[in-house]
């Protein structure tokens, strides 16, 4: 009963969202304000329609109803409740349910608060996203239906993937997903302003809180993926260059690119058309990054199902949304007012050649996600690590060099002697530093140790942005801190943030240790300056895994600490898992995870000492924070724009 | 803006959809057609750690064997590996090649999960990999009596790949030789 509730209800919210299409538009294109009306009411009712399916699914999840295909594929009587709940979005229906959930979930929001916005603007923003919605909608409902049911009904469901099975999972997808369907919200600002044949600062600072939001939102995502498959996949590793992962972070540097460029269309009114084609992009990015990796177009060790029928849908989606969108663009943006001009040295130019840098990195990484796609019989070929190694870092050093000159620019004419002249002591003082390390760990690790300073660098100029607001004014140091705009903070912050990730990085890749050792109980290794003994091994039941448990002593400068690492195995699906025991610390974790128990009771242990690597997910955390901070700002989070009446045909300025 | 300049994108979003499109039509479980029936392609690689034997193409002869591509760095593959484990205690022979891994690497990882392989060779590489046509780890051949490639297997063989698929072919390969 509660799947065919289910089940009608997303069929309605499919209905819903094409009634909803026609009316914002058409009522937008007519300025019929009954038509725009109903079409805001109707992203409510989706909403609920969708919610609605989303929570027949969940519940047929939690209480185990095998009758159901995806519950018994997915789901098991000894899983846990909240693996069971978490299992909702395990899979490909599921996640494309809790995709449309988030992205109706959006559109109710600024039919809600965007009272503020010219009308014909949110009624042609809500026709577009509605129309993404019906699209997806359909896509569940022809091709991979969550409700389907089986008959007779197992006795007990598969297991969900126990490397799934973990607190990463509950919290990773649904916050990858709403960094990614909030792109949805600038595809569709764009699309608005391509039909409106107009952009102006009110549309900039309307966009600037979706992508900002969305962003942060994705940097969270992917450092939680990151940090999930270093702690779960048991050998220490924090990027693999997969597919999946790549599909992340396309959207992530093509969005911080739109972060740039949008805050220069918000300030200055420069980059217009290029804003429009990075929102456009963004968004299409982000469709890749959740549906390619499904269509069979490439294979990936952790993609969902592969099926080509999907694949043609999800090609036709993705075909009619971005090719639409960019005949669009090439049909409105010749006509549209030209943004502010700008000379090459200025903050707006160094936002430019950050986009450019950023658009190559993204297309580097476009080209060795789908590389076999572009090569006659390029199944055979698939790159890895050398690849970026060789093209991603050297286009990724002089944009992160470039940071730190960025926010020191004047906007539309700057001086580069002058920004020099305020970043001397960052510059100075990396380079001294620089010298310094090279000098302790040698010269065959200047390369990592040019990588630390060059973190250090993105620091410095972070405060260095915060002290030259600081050094001069009529009132007191302190009252000059205290009035320094929040968005100044956020971009200090933010830019630190960068810092500590590349530092963590570069050191990562030049101090890793690892040992690997048959023990038995009673026995130590040295590790890294630190003393790790093994103290017992205890065989464990768990709710649905039993498990080697063994226990570690860490005896370090720092203090000593107990560490417990387990070799699961998992009866239902016969498969193995590693627990890693990691004993985290500013300075670098301590990595340990068992293998298999000898007959003579010993274990096979490796260890790993990975100097500062928390500080790759930190500096992300600092990044997601500035992000916040910026976005609590009041001028950026309430759009300035008037609601005015709409003259009866008024003309608009293309 | 220019006109010409607006679109680009559109004429290399086009060029895109096109690559997509033939991309969908080939199966990426597909073996490419090149090397079914055809002899392995040459390769000599070094064994995982001093003083064990390597794997060249000349070895995979008189029988036929399964040739299994993993690594270290490979998550599937820890999956994989209790089957594997299981296949060659019931006296199936299984070649392995470590791909894209540092041999001591592949080394650790066998001192840890344990080596069904009857002989492995370190693909530092990946060379071999390219020649074999390897997209990802694990990826499983199976190579006949006379060294040609009959089955590619792609991602971890399972109860169900293993019963349905691999015994039969293999069945039939030990009564053709």
């Amino acid at each position: 009963m509660t799947a065919e509730i289910g089940q009608y209800s997303l069929i309605l919210a499919f209905l819903v969202a094409l009634v909803e299409t026609a009316a914002c538009l058409v009522g937008a294109g007519l300025r019929d304000r009954a038509l725009m009306a109903l079409g805001r009411t109707a992203s409510f009712l989706q909403l609920a329609f969708v919610g609605g399916a989303f929570i027949a699914l969940a519940a047929s999840f939690v209480n185990n109803d095998f009758s159901v295909t995806l519950v018994a594929e997915h789901s098991n009587t000894t899983q846990p409740l909240v693996y069971r709940f978490a299992g909702t979005w395990g899979s490909h229906e599921g996640s494309m349910l809790l995709w449309v959930l988030i992205l109706s979930l959006y559109s109710a929001a600024l039919a809600l608060f965007g009272t503020r916005l010219r009308e014909t603007l949110q009624a042609r923003v809500l026709g577009v996203q509605s129309f993404v919605a019906s699209a997806f909608l359909g896509f569940s409902l022809f091709t991979s239906n969550p409700f389907a049911r089986i008959s007779p009904a197992p006795i007990d469901g598969a297991e969900l993937n126990p490397l799934l099975q973990d607190p990463g999972l509950v919290f990773h997808p649904p916050i990858l997903y709403l960094g990614y369907v909030g792109f949805s919200m600038a595809f569709a600002f764009a699309i608005a302003a391509l039909i409106e044949g107009r952009v102006d600062a009110a549309w900039a600072r309307w966009i600037r809180p979706w992508v900002l939001g969305s962003w942060i939102f994705l940097t969270i995502g992917i450092a939680a993926g990151s940090w999930w498959s270093y702690y779960t996949l048991g050998w220490g590793g924090w990027w693999f260059w997969d597919p999946v992962e790549n599909v992340s972070l396309m959207p992530w540097l093509i969005g911080t690119a739109l972060l740039h460029s949008s805050l220069a269309l918000e300030r200055r009114g420069a980059l217009v058309s290029w804003t429009i084609l990075l929102a456009i992009l963004t968004f299409s990015l982000s469709l890749i990054g959740t549906f390619l990796v499904r269509s069979g177009v490439i294979s990936s060790v952790h993609a969902f199902a592969v099926d080509p029928e999907r694949g043609i849908y999800i090609l036709g989606i993705i075909a009619a949304l971005t090719g639409s969108a960019l005949v669009l663009y090439a049909w409105r943006v010749p006509a549209m007012r030209s943004g502010a001009m700008f000379q090459a040295i200025s903050r707006e130019g160094a936002i430019t050649l950050n986009n450019l840098f950023l658009i190559t990195l993204t297309a580097t990484v476009f080209v060795g996600t789908f590389y076999s796609v572009f090569i006659k019989d390029g199944q055979g070929i698939s790159v890895g690590p050398p690849y970026y190694n060789l093209t991603f870092i050297p286009l990724a050093v002089p944009l992160l060099l470039l940071v730190s000159f960025g926010p020191m620019m004047n906007w539309k004419r700057g001086d580069a002697g002058e920004v020099v002249r305020r970043l001397r002591w960052p510059i100075l003082g990396a380079l001294f530093l620089f010298g310094i390390f090279t000098a302790i760990f040698g010269i065959a690790r200047a390369g990592a140790m040019a990588g630390v300073a060059l973190g250090l660098f993105l620091i410095f100029g972070a405060f260095a942005v915060l002290a030259s607001r600081w050094r001069f004014g009529v009132q007191g140091v302190a009252h000059r801190i205290w009035s320094t705009p929040l968005p100044i903070w956020g971009l200090a912050l933010a830019h630190a943030g960068l810092g500590i990730t590349t530092i963590g990085i570069s050191a990562m890749s030049a101090f890793q240790t690892n040992v690997v050792v048959q023990m038995t109980p009673g026995q130590a290794v040295d590790l890294a300056g630190s003393r790790v003994t093994l103290d017992s091994i205890a065989h464990v039941q768990g709710p649905n895994y039993e498990a080697d448990r063994a226990f570690f002593n860490v005896e370090s400068s720092f203090g000593t600490r107990e560490l417990v690492s387990e070799k699961r195995f998992f009866p239902v699906s016969q498969t193995p898992m590693t627990k890693a025991g990691i004993g985290m610390g500013i300075f670098g974790n301590t990595y340990i995870s068992v293998g298999d128990r000898a007959n003579d009771g010993s274990i096979v242990v490796r260890m790993w000492d990975h100097p500062f690597v928390d500080w790759i997910w930190a500096g992300a955390v600092f990044m997601a924070l500035g992000g916040m901070i910026s976005l609590s700002d009041r001028r950026v989070r309430v759009g300035a724009a008037q609601k005015a009446e709409l003259p009866a045909g008024a003309t608009q300025t293309i | 803006m220019n006109r010409a300049l607006a679109l680009i994108p559109v004429g290399l979003f086009a060029a895109l959809l096109v690559s997509f499109y033939f991309a969908l039509g080939r199966d990426p479980t597909h073996i490419p057609s090149v090397l079914i029936d055809k002899p392995l392609p040459g390769f000599s690689l070094p064994g995982v750690a001093a003083g064990t034997p390597g794997l060249s193409s000349h070895d995979l002869r008189g029988q036929p064997i399964l040739l299994n591509v993993f690594g270290s760095w490979c998550i599937s593959c820890v999956q994989e590996h209790p089957m594997l484990m299981e296949l060659a205690r019931e006296g199936v022979v299984i070649d392995g090649i470590d791909w894209r891994d540092q041999a001591i690497d592949g080394a650790k990882w066998l001192d840890q999960n344990g080596n069904p392989y009857a002989r492995v060779g370190n693909d530092k590489t990946g060379r071999t990999g390219i020649d074999l046509g390897v997209t990802g780890a694990p990826e499983t051949f199976v190579v006949d009596a006379r060294g040609r490639v009959r089955y590619k297997q792609i991602g971890p063989i399972d109860s169900d790949t293993w019963n349905n698929t691999l015994l039969p072919l293999l069945k039939k390969l030990r009564s053709e030789s």
